[in-house]
């Protein structure tokens, strides 16, 4: 076991994904010469060359779509989207196409393609350059969605991407390249569609997922401090979502805060409020409370910025309107 | 069909009530809501509401008798309704008693009558909202510990935003769950908590003890007095302290009453911790460690230096350190930590020809015991009259904390040690 950056982590899932597989190529702007935007893809154009490690022009809805037709003539691309923030260009194939493949084909064509890049806000990147997308990508029956929060997840759920049939889209975090954590070496596969507790605790369930675990850990530490048991759960894969574990939970601690960087309305958190309600309705001892980005553009002012975002003084905050602290 | 009208739990430890009144008599038309009956619970009289419209067809218990929750004790139903068995199953002959409402808790099996504390305040039974007795706000997981539990949510006060009912009503259990779980077991009556190493434990305030705190607080001043006055016998306690004089002699250090009162006071306050407490925002802090404030006029005015873990101290080390208080207090020379952290405090005008008085409390402490003059009475002694030394002395609590029962159990214990001072050593 290593202790890798989340960066390295995913970089050592793609090299040990195209070594063990010869159909496995990434694509995308920047990552053969200069080496990925935010070096994801080290090494990788020396290892595998040109051919398997391919730089594109600046063309989102051309690279998919080119990656689209590769999956259906039977290869394994891993198409790397500089941020989110650009890959609506590409909706349409990754919406219209790729999603759709298997069950317009009636189920004679496979899609095992991967999109991937970094999401959400970073730090003064202004409203076109912090969205968190995932809501959007969720939203679409064909598409399973993985946003690892740590580096160990972070490979694991990449491998498992690179193996799996059918579109998956990866959600990594300009914030997470950095963080360091141990990842355990080789063969390490975490399966899309299972939550990770990361904190046990009794009388409150914190649902995050992506870069919202560190202010839901911070959070349950100072709930601590409050003599509050916060349980904190990673939910990995938003889609499918690990229902069982959510509810498991909640009917645990009869409370339930869900955080989430993205927007309040339609956002992720509204379906598991949704899942909650109707599934652990009588061991509900409050109503779910929702910590999201504000419902505004992202500001660029670092202030503003700063009171936009989900921070563990909000889920504190709200985890105590659940406890009826205050 | 008819309808059983059972004895419900009208209080949160209620276990079998007093039927006091039937307000409808049989043959009366009642309606779902209507009050059938008064019924004395552990801590007041309270309503007993019909739960069916029809006639009040039996009535199965007579007034003053005293049954178990959940008997059957009377039947509703439409005029000229047969009823079978009148519920004797339910309610047999062995189970109805007649007896005295218990005292709310029982820190000691109390042989002693509980004296009712005149001045306390009836606390007044919790009024339910029973026009809209259809519509009641509940979490649903408190409706749901609700029923598994028979507990009427009609009958509980809900805490949470607009009344609703949730999990700490239905439970009586404290909020923060996390810290609860160390105090869940009842306070009152673990003295042994004593030296495990933890200064305090901090209780959260409960449902009840918050009603009683908010109710009390507003009927008489911030802090809710009352007064339990004892008589003592301080004849073996005078010759004992006669006795320890003589054998300290010219060593000096002379022990005083007020030094004995002082060491019994600490040590009746290990075996009730109940009243060894302070009064705090939300919750009551129970305290393991026995402190004594012990009141000292000073030239203008009052300050009550702190004999720390008194209950642990000899006599000796008590008259010694409560001497060389008092006198660097007349001197204005403690240190803000020598006069403040008391747990329980004791002011003695004795040496001022006091027969007996009450102290206001020294907040946040929840207890203070006024000491009057030992004077020379007498006293019937079987047929004959004996001259004894007596000792009036009186306790003032805080009834948001300590309840007349909790009081008195403890004053009969100070009553004892003081009256056998052999026990102190015990």
């Amino acid at each position: 076991m290593a202790t890798l950056t989340y960066r390295d982590a995913l970089n050592q899932a793609l090299r040990e994904e195209m070594q063990r597989d010869p159909n496995v190529f990434l694509m995308g702007e920047e990552v053969g010469v200069y080496q990925g935007a935010y070096k994801v893809s080290r090494g990788l154009l020396e290892e595998f060359g040109a051919q398997r490690i391919v730089d594109t022009p600046i063309a989102e809805l051309g690279f998919a779509g080119i990656g689209v037709g590769a999956a259906m003539g039977g290869l394994r691309p891993v198409i790397e989207f500089m941020t989110w923030n650009f890959a609506v260009l590409a909706l349409d194939q990754i919406v219209n196409s790729a999603a759709k493949m298997l069950y317009m084909s009636g189920g004679q064509i496979n899609m095992p393609i991967v999109f991937r890049g970094p999401n959400g806000a970073a730090l003064q990147l202004s409203s076109q350059h912090s969205q968190a997308w995932e809501s959007w990508l969720a939203h679409i029956p064909g598409l399973k969605v993985v946003a690892p929060a740590t580096p160990a997840d972070a490979k694991g759920l990449l491998k498992s991407a690179i193996r799996d049939n059918n579109p998956v889209i990866v959600l990594e975090g300009e914030m997470l390249y950095n963080l360091k954590g141990e990842v355990p070496d080789g063969e390490h596969i975490v399966p899309i569609g299972r939550a990770d507790l990361k904190r046990e605790g009794t009388d409150v369930t914190l649902v995050c997922h992506s870069k919202t675990l560190t202010v839901a850990l911070k959070a349950a530490e100072q709930l601590a401090e409050q003599n509050v048991s916060a349980e904190v759960l990673d939910l990995r894969s938003l889609r499918p979502l690990d229902e069982a574990a959510i509810l498991e939970s909640v009917k645990k601690t009869n409370r339930a805060v869900v955080v989430e960087e993205g927007w309040p309305h339609a956002g992720i958190g509204a379906q598991i409020v949704d899942l909650i309600q109707r599934d652990a309705f009588d061991d509900l001892d409050a109503p779910v409370q929702r910590i999201t980005q504000a419902d505004v553009p992202m500001p660029y002012n670092k202030l503003l910025e700063r009171a936009a975002k989900a921070s563990p003084e909000k889920v504190v905050a709200a985890a105590r309107r659940v406890l009826y602290l205050d | 069909m008819a309808t059983k009208v059972h004895m419900e739990a009208l209080s949160p430890t209620m276990e079998e009530g007093r039927l006091v009144k039937w307000t409808k008599h049989e043959g009366d038309p009642v309606k779902s809501g209507d009050t059938l009956a008064e019924v004395e619970t552990d801590k007041a009289v309270m309503e007993l509401v019909a739960r069916a419209d029809g006639q009040l067809l039996k009535v199965v218990v007579p007034e003053g008798t005293t049954v178990p929750v959940g008997n059957v004790v009377a039947w509703i139903g439409k005029a000229g309704e047969k009823v079978d068995g009148a519920g004797s199953q339910e309610s047999g002959a062995g189970a109805a008693k007649s007896a005295p409402a218990a005292a709310v808790s029982k820190p000691a099996p109390a042989p002693t009558p509980v004296p009712k504390p005149a001045p306390t305040p009836v606390v007044p039974a919790p009024v339910v909202a029973q026009a809209d007795a259809t519509r009641i706000k509940a979490s649903p997981l408190a409706r749901r510990i609700a029923k598994e539990s028979g507990v009427d949510l009609k009958l509980v006060h809900g805490s949470g935003p607009g009344g609703r009912v949730i999990k700490r009503d239905v439970e009586g259990a404290p909020a923060a769950p996390a810290a609860a779980t160390a105090v869940a077991t009842s306070p009152r009556t673990t003295p042994d908590a004593r030296r495990t190493g933890v200064a305090y434990e901090d209780v959260p305030l409960t449902q009840i003890r918050k009603t009683i705190a908010k109710r009390l607080a507003t009927s008489l001043g911030p802090i809710p007095h009352f007064f339990l006055t004892t008589e003592i016998d301080m004849e073996r306690a005078a010759e004992a302290r006669e006795a320890l004089n003589k054998q300290l002699g010219e060593e000096g250090g002379k022990i005083s009453f007020n030094d004995i009162i002082i060491k019994a006071v600490a040590l009746a306050l290990v075996q009730h911790r109940a009243c060894n407490a302070w009064f705090q925002e939300d919750h009551i802090r129970y305290w393991n460690e026995v402190h004594i404030g012990m009141a000292v006029a000073i030239e203008d005015g009052l300050i009550t230096p702190v004999i720390r873990n008194a209950d642990l101290k000899s006599l000796r080390e008590i008259g010694a350190e409560s001497r060389e208080l008092a006198g660097r207090a007349r001197n204005r020379r403690l240190k803000p930590e020598e006069y403040t952290g008391a747990t329980f405090s004791v002011s003695n005008l004795g040496m001022f020809d006091i027969d007996q008085f009450t102290a206001v409390i020294n907040p946040p402490e929840a207890g203070i015991v006024a000491i009057g003059s030992i004077v020379a009475k007498a006293i019937p002694d079987g047929e004959r009259v004996v001259v004894r030394r007596r000792l009036r002395l009186t306790m003032s609590c805080d009834h948001r904390v300590i309840d007349g029962a909790t009081g008195a159990v403890f004053l009969k214990t100070l009553k004892q040690m003081l009256e056998n001072p052999l026990a102190m050593l015990l």
